[in-house]
């Protein structure tokens, strides 16, 4: 400890104390401020750097989740849409099958009706054409037959003949 | 420098070595145990190690 | 078997250098294990050469000492060296070269006072240049009792202080200016790692995110100033600033009154009235806790000179060997025992470093630590 004492020196104590104190404080001003300042700006650069891209990264994950959920919309909804077409389409066909089956059996019904008129009208006609063309032939057959009375005589007989049967 | 004052300073040394060599074999084991924790074990490492030295240093300088 | 051989050593020095010797010994006693085992070998192998051998010890001895203490010339090589300018205040400041010592073999006549140089302080003397010594202490160690004016020499460790303190500004603020779209470029590369580390391993998590910031600036300075000054006390010319007890005094004192100086009401009150404590445990206590104030600065400063002295002793004694077996047997693992020492000495200078500056953002953070749960 004493040698320790007798070693002390004061001239380089102080050389040592106030070069030392002034070193500091150059250092200070001159490196270590700018130096550490520099070391922040970078770390702050890279942190900040890094926290971009994690909200990136986010923003891609949150956009492309987005757009799944527009997609799967979409997707519904053309579903949706198919569906309600493919319901109007069968609605369509049943009405308009319905309304063919009704139309075609109204037609029909409207042609039997027709049909059985103009075949009656045509019966009645034919009826009438038949009875005139029997009067005619008829008459014909008359004229003919009765253009002798030997004939005259023979069918009246005959007709006479057949009433009797009768 | 008399004969008492070198075996007293032996006997710093000797039980500032042991002080020392125990810190760093516990710590040794520590760090074994735990590698994740390394740096902090080594600080406190140090800092015991350090304590004791410093109270060596003084008995020596005191023999 | 140690204690004999050291012994030995001290007896063979001079008397002031018994006390400087007390340390070296005690530090040999610890680290040097391999120095004394080959020193007692050697003893027994050639006891005839017993004087000659002692003498050649003490020159090794003398040699390592004047490495680690502070000198008023910038010794380059044996017997070049560069004179420092003396500063000395007493009774007006006289300004004159070392060389005007001539190494210390010569008195200086300055204002009609007479100075001279004993083991590396100036002292006041006479026209004699007489020396008086003070009566032995209780261990028997002699000090120089000698007047000693005010001494701002730009000593050796001086010169390098300077050196060390105009590099540092000058690299670190090239560094600073060296930014190109926020990227350091050149040396900034290498330092701005270490700045980051000093912020994010040592001030970050001791200090506190909180108030880290105030402290920055002195733990940077100290980590690369400490770390400087002990790397180039690896280098040649026998450059040892940190192993120097001023130089981490002043450190220690600077981070003590910062500490002090910064530290919040709680810090004071766990000093003084410990709370989750008992009563009387508190007047215990409480003293203790102030004795640590005082020991903790008073622990780093010990601790970085005793490390940095100590590396400098083990590895000028193990070149001092290769003078003591005399055999080119023993250079080659001396050499390679040294290169490895080294190599360790290179890790505890980085090592130091980190503690000095580790151990410092600690104290910060015990200052400004805010016990909100108590």
């Amino acid at each position: 400890m004493e040698k320790l004492i007798h070693d002390f020196s004061v001239g380089l104590f102080i050389w040592q104390s106030v070069i030392f104190i002034v070193l500091i404080f150059l250092l200070k001003k001159f490196a270590w401020k700018p130096i550490l300042s520099s070391v922040e700006d970078r770390e702050e650069g890279i942190r900040t750097a890094l926290d971009e891209a994690k909200a990136a990264k986010e923003e891609m994950a949150k956009l492309k989740s987005a757009n799944e959920d527009l997609l799967k919309e979409a997707r519904a909804e053309r579903e949706a849409m198919l569906t309600e077409a493919r319901e109007i389409k069968e609605k369509i066909v049943t009405e308009a099958s319905t309304t063919a089956k009704d139309e075609a059996a109204k037609i029909t019904a409207a042609a039997h009706e027709s049909i059985k008129g103009e075949k009656e009208k045509a019966m009645v006609e034919i009826k009438n054409q038949v009875a005139a063309m029997s009067i005619e032939v008829a008459s014909l057959i008359l004229k003919e037959n009765l253009s002798s009375d030997a004939n005259q005589k023979a069918l009246a007989e005959k007709y006479v003949n057949d009433l009797n049967l009768n | 420098m008399t004969i008492p004052t070198i075996v007293g300073a032996g006997l710093i040394v000797i039980g500032a070595g042991l002080g020392i060599g125990r810190i760093g074999g516990s710590a040794m084991e520590a760090i074994a145990r735990q590698p994740e924790a390394a740096g902090k074990i080594q600080t406190a490492m140090l800092i015991a190690a350090a304590l004791i030295e410093g109270i060596g240093f003084a008995a020596l300088f005191a023999a | 078997m140690e204690v004999v051989i050291l012994q030995r050593f001290l007896n063979t020095n001079y008397c002031l250098f018994v006390m400087q010797n007390k340390l070296v010994g005690k530090l040999l006693l610890a680290l040097m294990f391999v120095f004394t085992m080959g020193a007692t070998a050697n003893t027994h192998s050639e006891p005839a050469g017993l004087d000659e051998d002692a003498r050649t010890k003490a020159e090794i001895k003398e040699g390592i000492d004047h490495h680690l203490i502070d000198s008023y010339e910038f010794t380059i090589t044996h017997g070049v060296s560069m004179p420092l300018p003396v500063i000395l205040i007493d009774n007006g400041v006289h300004i004159f070269s070392s060389s005007e010592f001539h190494h210390g073999e010569s008195i200086v006549e300055k204002g009609g006072n007479y100075y001279t140089i004993s083991h590396g302080k100036i002292y006041k003397t006479d026209a004699a240049g007489t020396i008086t010594y003070a009566e032995p202490n209780s261990k028997g160690d002699v000090y120089v009792s000698n007047e000693k004016p005010l001494d701002l020499s730009i000593t050796k460790n001086v010169f390098m202080i300077i050196l060390m303190a105009l590099f540092m500004f000058f690299i670190f603020k090239g560094v600073s200016s060296s930014y190109n779209n926020q990227l350091p470029t050149g040396a900034g590369r290498f330092l701005e790692p270490l700045v980051v580390f000093v912020r994010d391993e040592i001030a970050r998590p001791n200090i506190g995110e909180k108030y880290y910031k105030n402290y920055m600036s002195y733990l940077l300075t100290v980590f690369f100033f400490i770390w400087f000054l002990n790397l180039t006390g690896m280098m040649p010319f026998g450059i040892n600033v940190t192993g120097n007890i001023t130089i981490t005094f002043s450190l220690a004192l600077i981070t003590f009154l910062i500490t002090n100086v910064t530290a919040k009401k709680d810090y004071w009150g766990h000093i003084f009235w410990m709370p989750g404590v008992p009563k009387p445990m508190r007047i215990v206590l409480a003293p203790i806790e102030l004795l640590g104030v005082f020991i903790k600065p008073f622990a780093l400063m010990i601790r970085l000179y005793a490390n940095m002295s100590a590396g400098h002793i083990v590895l000028m004694s193990l070149v001092g060997l290769i003078f003591v077996f005399k055999s080119w047997l023993a250079t080659g693992p001396v050499l390679g025992l040294t290169l490895a020492l080294s190599v360790l000495e290179l890790l505890v200078a980085a090592l130091q470093a980190y503690i000095f500056t580790m151990l410092t953002a600690l104290y910060f953070g015990m200052a400004v630590e805010e016990h909100g749960d108590h």
